[in-house]
Parts: C-alpha cells; sequence; structure tokens
C-alpha cells in the first residue's frame, strides 16, 4: 500500500507542522491567510512555547514551519528557534526578511537545521509590492543578499502564485539563482484576506495549465509544498503525495494555542482544540472529533466518477470552504471546470463563509481592489517593528488601551 | 489500490512491485508554508 | 539550509553498499515507529522516507547490534524469497545517507 492509503489508520503525530507565532505583523498583504496585523493578547507565553516544543518533541514530530504573522516580531522568536533546534524539532521559519540583517544572517549560518524561507510575491518590485505593501519587495532582496553573503545555504523563497505574476516564473527561478537560493511556488487560496482579493488575484484557467507545464518542465528543483496536486489532472501527477494533509499529517497551531486543520483553514469549523487543554496538543492530534473525521476515507463525493480523481483527489478543503462550495464536490479551481460550474451554481442567496479570527489591522469590506486595501492603511516602513504602531492619537501614543480598575 | 494478491505455490517473479520504502520531500505534503 | 547540516549529509554512492559490513542508522536521522511500518527523517538531506514493513524496520533498527547486514535481516525474520528485495531497499537507504557502514 502506498502511503496515502495508511493515513485512515492516522499517525501517531503529525510529520510536520504549521506553527503560527503571532498574528503581529510589519507588513498587511492584501492576501494574508492568517488575517495578520495585529498581536492577540491571548498569545502563547515563552514558556507555554517551550511547553508546546517539548511536546513536540516527545511526539517526535520532525520538523515544525514556523510562520504568523511575521515571527521574529516577537522578541523571544531567537530563543525559542535555539530550544527547538536543541530539542531535535528541525525548524523552518517563513519570514518577509525584515529581522534578517547581516548579524542575524551570519548566525543563521552557523546554526545547524534552520531553513529560511523569505516570502516574495513579484519578481519585480512593482508587481511584489502591489500586494505585499511599499518596500517589502526591497526587505526581501535585502535578506537574500545578507544570507548569501553570509554563506547561509539555500535559502527558500516562496512565492504564492498570482494573475499577476504568473508570467514572472522564470525571473523567479533567476532570482532563486542569483541568491543560490531554492524557489518554492505555492497556491493562493481563498482563506484569510484571501477572500478578500480572490476574484481579483486567483490565475485563470489558461494560467493553470500555464503553471503546469511550467512545473513539468523547468519544476525539477523547484518546491510546491504540494499545493498543485489539483493540477495534477492536466497529466502526470506531480511529485508529492498529492493529496490533503490537514489534520492527518500535518496541521497548525495558531498563535493562541488553537489547533486548526491547516493554516489555510483558520475557522471555527476545522478548529480541532487548543494545546491549553487537557492532554495538551498530543491529545488533540490523536482523539479530537474534527481530526478523527478527516481520517476517515474520502469517498469522493461528486468527484467520484471523475477519471482524474485519483490524482485530483477533489483538491483543496480550504478552497471550497471559502469560496461557499461543498466539501464533497469539486475545486473551485478544477482544471475540467467543474468548479466554475459548482461556483455558477450557488444559490441567491449563498452564503461565503467569514472566519472570526482576524487581527488585520484595518478590516474593509470584501471585494476592495488590492491596491485600495493598501493604501487605506498607514504606510508600512521596514523600520517600524510595533504592530501597534500608528495606530494611537499621536507618534508616543501606541494606541493600546489597557483596562484600568474601576473603570 | 491493493495489491494483487499471490497463491502460495506460484514461483514466478510478483505481478506487482512494491517497494519497500517510499520517499518524499518534506516540503511534499500540503497544507503546511 | 545551514551550511553546517548541508555538509554533513553525505551519503554513499549506490554501488558502495556492502550488505557483509556493519551498518547503522545515521546519527542524523529520526526513526519513528508507525502502526503500518515507520517514518524515517534525515535532518541533513530533508528527505522523509516511509519504511513500509514492520520487519524492515527491525531490521534498519537493529543494524547497529549486528555484525553484518545480512545478520540484521535474518535476525528481522525477514523470510528467505524477500531478502534480495530487502537488501535492494536497504542499499536504496544507504545511498540516501539513511543507515551508513559503522
Amino acid at each position: 500500500m502506498k502511503l496515502v492509503d495508511h493515513f485512515q489508520y492516522g499517525l501517531n503525530s503529525p510529520i510536520c507542522l504549521t506553527w503560527e507565532l503571532t498574528y503581529a505583523c510589519n507588513l498587511s498583504c492584501a492576501h494574508c491567510l492568517s488575517s495578520s496585523g495585529r498581536r492577540d493578547p491571548r498569545e502563547l507565553s515563552t514558556a507555554e512555547a517551550k511547553g508546546v516544543i517539548d511536546e513536540l518533541q516527545r511526539m517526535q514530530v520532525f520538523y515544525i514551519n514556523i510562520g504568523g504573522g511575521e515571527p521574529t516580531v516577537r522578541p523571544d522568536f531567537w530563543e525559542l528557534l535555539d530550544y527547538s533546534i536543541d530539542s531535535g524539532v528541525g525548524v523552518k521559519f517563513s519570514t518577509n526578511g525584515l529581522k534578517i540583517d547581516k548579524q542575524r544572517a551570519a548566525q543563521l549560518a552557523n546554526t545547524d537545521y534552520v531553513d529560511i524561507q523569505i516570502s516574495i510575491d513579484g519578481a519585480t518590485p512593482e508587481v511584489n509590492d502591489y500586494v505585499r505593501g511599499p518596500g517589502s519587495y526591497d526587505m526581501a532582496i535585502r535578506a537574500l543578499e545578507n544570507l548569501a553573503e553570509a554563506g547561509f545555504a539555500q535559502p527558500k523563497i516562496s512565492v504564492v502564485m498570482t494573475r499577476q505574476n504568473v508570467d514572472q516564473l522564470d525571473e523567479f527561478k533567476a532570482i532563486a539563482d542569483k541568491y543560490g537560493a531554492q524557489l518554492r511556488i505555492t497556491r493562493l487560496r481563498p482563506s484569510g484576506r484571501g477572500a478578500d482579493v480572490w476574484d481579483e488575484l486567483h490565475p485563470l484557467p489558461s494560467q493553470q495549465k500555464q503553471m503546469y507545464d511550467w512545473l513539468v518542465e523547468r519544476g525539477d528543483q523547484v518546491l510546491t509544498g504540494d499545493s498543485f496536486f489539483h493540477l495534477s489532472a492536466f497529466g502526470e501527477a506531480l511529485p508529492g503525495l498529492n493529496l490533503c494533509g490537514a489534520g492527518r499529517v500535518v496541521c497548525l497551531i495558531d498563535p493562541v494555542g488553537d489547533v486548526y486543520a491547516c493554516p489555510f483553514a483558520i475557522h471555527e469549523n476545522f478548529l480541532a482544540g487548543n494545546v491549553r487543554d487537557e492532554g495538551g496538543f498530543q491529545k488533540v492530534w490523536q482523539s479530537s472529533e474534527l481530526f478523527t473525521e478527516l481520517r476517515q476515507p474520502q469517498t469522493g463525493g461528486a468527484c467520484r466518477s471523475c477519471m482524474h480523481y485519483d490524482s485530483c483527489q477533489g483538491g483543496c478543503m480550504a478552497a471550497k470552504f471559502f469560496t461557499g462550495l461543498p466539501l464533497d464536490g469539486p475545486d473551485p479551481e478544477c482544471v475540467r471546470g467543474f468548479g466554475e460550474q459548482a461556483l455558477a451554481a450557488r444559490g441567491e442567496d449563498h452564503v461565503i463563509p467569514k472566519s472570526e479570527v482576524d487581527h488585520s489591522r484595518t478590516k474593509l469590506g470584501k471585494k476592495a481592489p488590492v491596491l485600495l486595501q493598501l493604501s487605506m492603511g498607514r504606510p508600512d516602513r521596514a523600520c517600524e517593528t510595533s504592530p501597534l504602531a500608528g495606530m494611537g492619537a499621536s507618534e508616543t501614543d501606541s494606541g493600546l488601551r489597557l483596562p484600568v480598575a474601576g473603570s | 489500490m491493493a495489491p494483487i494478491e499471490q497463491s502460495e505455490q506460484v514461483e514466478d517473479a510478483p505481478v506487482v512491485e512494491e517497494t519497500l520504502v517510499e520517499e518524499v520531500s518534506i516540503d511534499g505534503m500540503c497544507g503546511v508554508y | 539550509m545551514s551550511t553546517r547540516s548541508a555538509e554533513s549529509a553525505g551519503a554513499a554512492g549506490v554501488g558502495d553498499f556492502d550488505p557483509g559490513a556493519p551498518y547503522r542508522c545515521s546519527p542524523q536521522v529520526s526513526l519513528r515507529p508507525e502502526p503500518f511500518g515507520a517514518l524515517v527523517y534525515h535532518f541533513g538531506t530533508r528527505k522523509l522516507s516511509f519504511l513500509k514493513t514492520l520487519p524492515l524496520v527491525e531490521v534498519v533498527k537493529g543494524l547497529e547490534h549486528h555484525p553484518d547486514v545480512h545478520s540484521a535481516v535474518e535476525a528481522a525474520g525477514v523470510e528467505e524469497a524477500q531478502r534480495p528485495a530487502y537488501l535492494k531497499a536497504l542499499a536504496g537507504l544507504a545511498a540516501s545517507g539513511t543507515i551508513e557502514a559503522r
């Protein structure tokens, strides 16, 4: 039996998992899957975070992908990084480059078993900054320069593929090559703020084919995080497990300790429990109702009769959920067009689920064009590290209002 | 798909070559960054 | 990858596997038993392997306790007819650096 067939027995522990360390972020990317921006007052303390690492070590979780928000915004980030590595839990962290100065780059080059992933969504400042904000391209490139100069071997560049950057695939590869990095491309999902810009940014059907063809021809050293398995229906399956790992192989721990099936599914529908509950993370992983349900053999539902179901597996659960499609039907971007049909077939009064978990600094209505969204907030400056900066009445007023006794 | 079962009398080479080891990149699973 | 771990990934070539020699699991590897076999993660190469049978897991875990690969395979109770397949799998694990000569 292939590994995928064994998932019905469940795994004792995740293979790896995403851990969003904080909802605070210096940027306000238009498509942020975790709707990050402001720190949550209930975020895990340093001690609690170390407790989680201890648990992951006992469970022999091999690797954690630390993200956020911007994880390096947490003052204890470096301490937690070292703690995890010393405990034998490998770390990859995802960053917009904010804190990767020459000193940190040198320190990282001397650290075992750490991978770094720099987020960039355009091969040019124009394309990148449109979704990630002014100055974000320069910040990412600077981080790559610092890492290359320090001799850090093979950082990763992670690109969310959008309608606007599909034509830049070769240029992304060139940037990666230039800085000795490995290119990683991933799928845009209508998750978090991604829901608000999905219509404008998600790749067109012809572009999906373009991405697939590019991966087949030039994707040999390119990582995808297995996020394009829905494209496998175009032909030969792409490398990877080619299935949804949510709640079966991977999961998310969020900044307040909530455990979700997947970082693209931050919604109470996909909330399995909390690491602060009795039994901790292990109990959630091994016995939560949600995960037990997700580990049931999939029947395929409406996709059952499609000849491509074996490789496509009905696509992405989060993509279906956040476009208001049934989970047992086609993916909204089904390459055979069944997703478009399903979207058109949604009733007049269909409801698109919206997560209550939103730490965005400025909350705009849906469907606001990306450029408008970015210009509504104050300009993000790379040196501004406080996620509360600019929210208050003056330069010295951060805007944080703590409850006062008697009030 | 389950491999085709063989009767123990058959001396021929296995109909289905089952590998004992499967390899995948740590990046090869959907649901992490 | 950080430079130190990249340098120490060092895997043997396919032709180097010698089942008459003593082997062991690489110290850079984490082996995690599962109901169906085991997951094996190599911290240096970032490669994840699935050992798909419990006897193979026995063999890999037992390598360091046996004078050579053959005896580890025998001790795990692998049927004679299966041994060529097992040796082939072990050669692959040596090539990927999961197991190494000691």
